[in-house]
Order: C-alpha cells, then sequence, then structure tokens
C-alpha cells in the first residue's frame, strides 16, 4: 500500500549548508522527489518555547488531577488497594515524564499539542522519514536539557553550597540555550537525533480578491501607465490591506495611490472599490508581464 | 470584464476542488490515523498530493496573489509529511525493534560496551580492595540513604537480615518493583545523555556505579557473607547492570561521536550515531522493566540462595544470546 514511499529516502534531499533560499533567514529548502522546493521555515526559539509551557502545563495538570484521584481513590478503598494504586501511580508518572513526548511525536501530525497549538512539526533534517529511534533520541536529550536543570532549581541548595549550585545552573544552561546558538535552532536532543522542527501551520484559502470584488468593477478604468506605478511587493501590501479591511488604513492607502497614479476620484467612488479594481488591475498587468517572463520587483525596478 | 481573463485567477477556479479534497483528507488524517481513509481515499491521496505540488509550482510562476501561494505551500507540505512520512503499524515497528533492530545496534556498539564494562570492573575492584584495606572507604563510595544500615560497622546477624526477605508477607512487591524500573530508569536514560558532553560524565557514572557495587561486596564479603550477597545481588543485578553498561555506551558513543565524527560531517555522524544508541536505549528501559520485577518481585520470593544464582546464570546466558549471537540477515526486498 506505499507504491510511492520506496524512493522517498533517496530522492528527497534538503540542500546541504549553503545559504538559505529565501528572503527570511529562517527559510530552508527542502525538496521532495518530484523536485519541487517546499521552502519550510523553522520553528522559532519563541514559539518553541511557548509550546514547551503549554506542554508543561498539560503535564503538570494532568498528574495533579491523576494524584487527587488516586488518593480519593485510596481514601474510596479505606487503604486496601494500596499497592495497586501506587503501583499505577508510579508508572503513569513514569510514562507521563518519559513518554509524553515520544508517544505524541510518534503520531501522523508528529508534534504534541503544545507544537500543534503553535503549529509546529518535528521533521527529520534529511528531508526523509520521521522515525522512531529519532524520536526516542531527541526525547531521551531532554534529561539533560529540561529535568536536570529543572532538578537544580527545585534542589535546596542546603546540601551542596550555593556557588556549586549555581555553576550546575550554568553547566545546564549551556544546554538548555543550545537552540539559541546555532542557525537551525537545534535542540541537543534535536542534534543527537537528526531532526528540527519546521513550521506546518494549517492555512484556509480565502475567496480570490479579484472575484469578490467583481460588481463594481466596470466603473474603473486604468491606462498602461496608472498600473505600471507599483511592482509586486506593493501588490502584496495591497492584498494584505484589502483582505484585513480597516477603514482607516484602505483610505490612507487609497489616498496614497489616487495621488501617486494621479487618479481623478469622482464623487461617489468608495474608497474600497477603488483599491479593489486597482488591485484586479495591478495583478492583471503585472502577471501577464510575469508570463513574459518579467517579474517587477517593486516599484523602484525599472525593468 | 478584465478580472475573468486574469490567467490565475481561472487556474485557481479549476483546480480549487482536488485542493479542496486533499484538505479534507488530511484534516480526516490529522484526526485519526491513516486508518480513517477508505482504500479509495487512501489511493487518490498522491494523485492528489503531486497535483497539488504541480499547482504550486504553477502558482510560484504565474500567480500574483499571495495567500494562493501561501496556501499551497502548506497544503502540499502537509501532503509531503503525509505521502513520505511512516505509516507502518506500531505492531509492525515492535517486532522489528525486537527482532531486529535492536540486537543489531546492540552489536553495533561492542566497543563502547566493551570500554562500558571495564570502567564498571575497575571501579568494582578498586572500592572492592580499598574498602577491605580500610573500611571508612566504604562510605566515601556508598551514600548514607542507599546503605540502610548495611556496612563494615554493622554487625554480620544484621548484614544477614538485609539479604533475606522475612515472613511470608509479599504484600507491596508490585510497588517495590514499579518504583526501581522507574528510578533506575532514570537513572539510565540520564547517563545516556550525560554522554553528550563529550563522553566524561557518562564514564564518571559507570566508574562510581561499579565502585558502590565494589564497596558493597567488600562490606558483605568481610562478615564472611560473600556467597550470599552475590545471590542477593545477582538474581537481578546481571540485568540491570548489563543494562546501566549498555546505557552507558550509548552515551559514550554519542560523546565520542561528537568528538571524533570521522568520515561524515558532524552533524550528520551526530544523527547517526544518535539513532543508532537511541535504539539501543529503547532495549535498556526493557532490560530494566525485567530486573525491576526479578528485584522487586523475584528477590522477595525466592529465598535460596542457589535459586538465585540459578535465575542470574539463566539471564546470563540468555541477555548476550538475545543480544550478540549472529542471524541470518534480513532479506533486502
Amino acid at each position: 500500500m506505499k507504491p510511492w514511499g520506496k524512493k522517498a529516502k533517496a530522492a528527497a534531499a534538503v540542500l546541504p549548508g549553503g545559504p538559505p533560499p529565501g528572503d527570511a533567514p529562517r527559510d530552508r529548502s527542502l525538496v521532495t522527489p518530484e523536485g519541487v522546493d517546499l521552502r519550510l521555515r523553522l520553528g522559532d526559539g519563541g514559539e518553541r518555547a511557548t509550546a514547551l509551557m503549554i506542554d508543561l502545563a498539560i503535564m503538570l495538570g494532568v498528574l495533579i488531577a491523576f494524584t487527587l484521584l488516586t488518593l480519593l481513590a485510596f481514601v474510596g478503598s479505606r487503604g486496601k488497594g494500596g499497592e495497586v494504586i501506587a503501583t499505577v501511580w508510579m508508572l503513569v508518572f513514569f510514562v507521563l515524564r518519559n513518554l509524553y513526548f515520544i508517544l505524541f511525536e510518534l503520531t501522523p501530525g508528529a508534534a504534541t499539542p503544545g507544537k500543534r497549538a503553535m503549529g509546529l512539526r518535528v521533521a527529520a533534517r534529511n528531508g526523509g522519514r520521521l522515525t522512531a529511534d529519532a524520536i526516542f533520541a531527541r526525547n531521551a536529550m531532554r534529561e539533560i536539557e529540561l529535568y536536570l536543570p529543572m532538578g537544580f532549581l527545585i534542589v535546596n541548595g542546603g546540601q551542596v553550597g550555593a556557588w556549586i549550585s549555581l555553576a550546575g545552573l550554568a553547566w545546564c544552561g549551556v544546554f538548555l540555550l543550545f537552540p539559541l546558538f546555532n542557525r537551525d535552532r537545534l535542540r541537543v536532543g534535536d542534534l543527537v537525533a537528526g531532526t528540527w522542527v519546521v513550521k506546518a501551520p494549517t492555512r484556509k484559502l480565502v475567496p480570490d480578491l479579484v472575484q469578490s470584488s467583481r460588481p463594481s468593477h466596470g466603473r474603473f478604468v486604468f491606462t498602461q501607465a496608472h498600473l505600471d506605478a507599483y511592482g509586486v511587493k506593493e501588490l502584496h501590501v495591497l492584498e494584505d490591506v484589502l483582505r484585513r479591511y480597516e477603514t482607516k488604513t484602505v483610505a490612507l492607502v487609497a489616498a496614497r495611490i489616487r495621488l501617486k497614479i494621479g487618479w481623478k476620484a469622482s464623487p461617489d467612488e468608495s474608497d474600497g472599490d477603488f483599491l479593489a479594481a486597482y488591485y484586479a488591475g495591478l495583478r492583471g498587468r503585472l502577471e501577464s508581464r510575469l508570463l513574459l517572463g518579467k517579474r517587477r520587483k517593486d516599484k523602484h525596478d525599472k525593468s | 470584464m478584465a478580472e475573468l481573463h486574469l490567467k490565475s485567477y481561472r487556474f485557481r477556479a479549476e483546480r480549487e476542488d482536488d485542493w479542496r479534497r486533499l484538505e479534507t483528507l488530511l484534516a480526516k488524517v490529522g484526526k485519526g490515523s491513516a486508518k480513517a481513509l477508505s482504500d479509495e481515499e487512501l489511493l487518490a491521496m498522491p494523485v492528489l498530493y503531486r497535483q497539488a505540488l504541480s499547482s504550486l509550482s504553477v502558482a510560484r510562476a504565474t500567480s500574483l496573489d499571495q495567500n494562493l501561494v501561501d496556501y499551497l505551500e502548506s497544503l502540499s507540505t502537509r501532503a509531503y509529511f503525509f505521502v513520505y512520512g511512516t505509516r507502518s503499524s506500531l505492531v509492525e515497528r515492535l517486532g522489528g525493534f525486537f527482532a531486529n533492530e535492536w540486537p543489531s545496534a546492540a552489536k553495533a556498539l561492542w566497543r563502547e560496551t566493551l570500554f562500558s564494562f571495564l570502567l564498571t570492573q575497575a571501579g568494582v575492584a578498586a572500592a572492592y580492595f580499598l574498602t577491605l584495606h580500610d573500611p571508612d572507604w566504604f562510605s566515601a563510595f556508598v551514600p548514607g540513604d542507599l546503605a540502610n544500615g548495611r556496612g563494615p560497622s554493622a554487625s554480620a546477624e544484621a548484614m544477614r537480615a538485609t539479604l533475606y526477605h522475612k515472613g511470608g508477607d509479599n504484600s507491596g512487591l508490585s510497588v517495590f518493583a514499579a518504583f526501581l524500573f522507574t528510578h533506575n530508569s532514570g537513572v539510565a536514560i540520564f547517563a545516556f545523555a550525560l554522554g553528550f558532553a563529550f563522553c566524561l560524565p557518562t564514564a564518571m557514572l559507570m566508574a562510581y556505579n561499579g565502585c558502590m557495587l565494589g564497596a558493597f561486596l567488600a562490606a558483605f564479603g568481610m562478615k564472611g557473607l560473600g556467597f550470599e550477597a552475590g545471590g542477593w545481588l545477582a538474581i537481578h543485578g546481571v540485568t540491570e547492570i548489563g543494562a546501566v553498561i549498555l546505557a552507558g555506551a550509548a552515551g559514550l558513543r554519542i560523546g565520542w561521536t561528537l568528538a571524533f565524527p570521522g568520515d561524515l560531517s558532524r552533524p550528520a555522524a551526530m544523527a547517526q550515531a544518535g539513532r543508532q544508541s537511541a535504539t539501543l536505549m529503547a532495549g535498556v528501559v526493557v532490560m530494566l522493566f525485567c530486573a525491576g520485577i526479578l528485584e522487586g518481585v523475584g528477590r522477595q520470593v525466592i529465598q535460596n540462595d542457589f535459586a538465585r544464582y540459578g535465575i542470574a546464570l539463566v539471564t546470563l546466558v540468555l541477555w548476550p544470546t538475545y543480544l550478540y549471537l549472529p542471524r541470518r540477515a534480513k532479506a533486502v526486498p
């Protein structure tokens, strides 16, 4: 049932090293076996930290709830079922601490609830399959990255000197902050497992602006000169403005464009209609030039 | 009506249904597993995926609708991870792990295992002779809460009592076993993770582990209880110490690769070593589970020295046979 999976490992490849392809420093190219670059975006430090906080909160919540439950059960059984209850509690604690991340990352989504909430997922760095051993490796390393520093914070300094505690904490900090000091935002666990954490957001396909603005169109006729005022960058800004549709911004942008192209507004013309029509016109013009191989980057691009 | 002539608009209108279909299928997978899809849908998936990819290429080249390009990128990425992701079932994976991956990982790390074993041995020998020579060393090697009243200063009778389980009351054994398992697994995973700091902490842990063992044996040996203590220790110790040695080996492999990556680039070498030693670590957890049961239940129920030694001997034969005996290579498809 997997005729298409055979050659994946060999064919899919992330170009090693090299500068990132896009403008953003967090973009990485992932060329599928079909030869299309998917342009993955790495999860940044903030998102990863937030995801971890969410996961820790969930773990803590579950642990507290479960502990209360076992206490209730213990009281309910009048202390008779103590042995079974204690065993179960210990095993559940073990599963939570060591297997929470592993089990969630083994699912098809390859993400814990926290990562899912932040639109992140784990992926193999070489573009191949994400194997179970890699997931185990990246999460076993949490022992020194996460639990050890936490242990240092919790332990009371009475037993060892404050300086030793501090030195230990600093040493742990190296692992904890490791992701901030490399280009690919790799944890120690990611390094060991050959994985990384990428954004895999679910985006909605919203109606095309050209379609939704159709009725009001015929009234606006733009000349070639009008449409040559802007490039792709401005088009995308305009798209953004129209999609958000904040009245103030729309009015400002419309005034700005009218001024730039020297458009004389008729008294009953609405800013929104004007912008929508101009967007359609500009996109048509730029796309037809694109078909001829000319991509006009922005308004300063004179090609 | 210029907008109707926009090629990018027509392009989208023609293909949108297929994209939506792929999106629905992916949402279905996201909720359940791959089993949520019918055979027909499963077969349609790669076709829809390739359509989405080709749409993405075209859209990047011809469309200036930013939302459309973003949407297609996200859709293709999600579909890519599904189509080229893992889809073997849990049972298949587990079977492969026990039949193949674990033993072959153990074999691949034989050098580290040997080293880790020798370190432990050195620790045992050093602590044994030091404690025999001067009993004060015992407290240096064994922390007070672990010694639990045992030690050179305790009487032989008290020491003997710690070796055998009194009375027929077997309650609390499963708790004890669970505690031992979770505690030991934590320690083992810790030893593995510490290997990342260039082997040193792991090596120290291995040696120290050996030291505790040696000091214990010496303390009992001095009272003439060496044979009995051996049985008490060996029934679970063969499995448990074996597991800890393997965990140390996995940690050493990681630290060693970090320092000396060999022919591969450092990240690639690390990834390879990490996956291999992680497989071994999963096996270590399984071994510790067995050790926890042997220690928590077996040792308390079985009070006869010879029976204890017998079980120890069986484990001593079974584990190496399972892990290191050559087996037929997996048929390459």
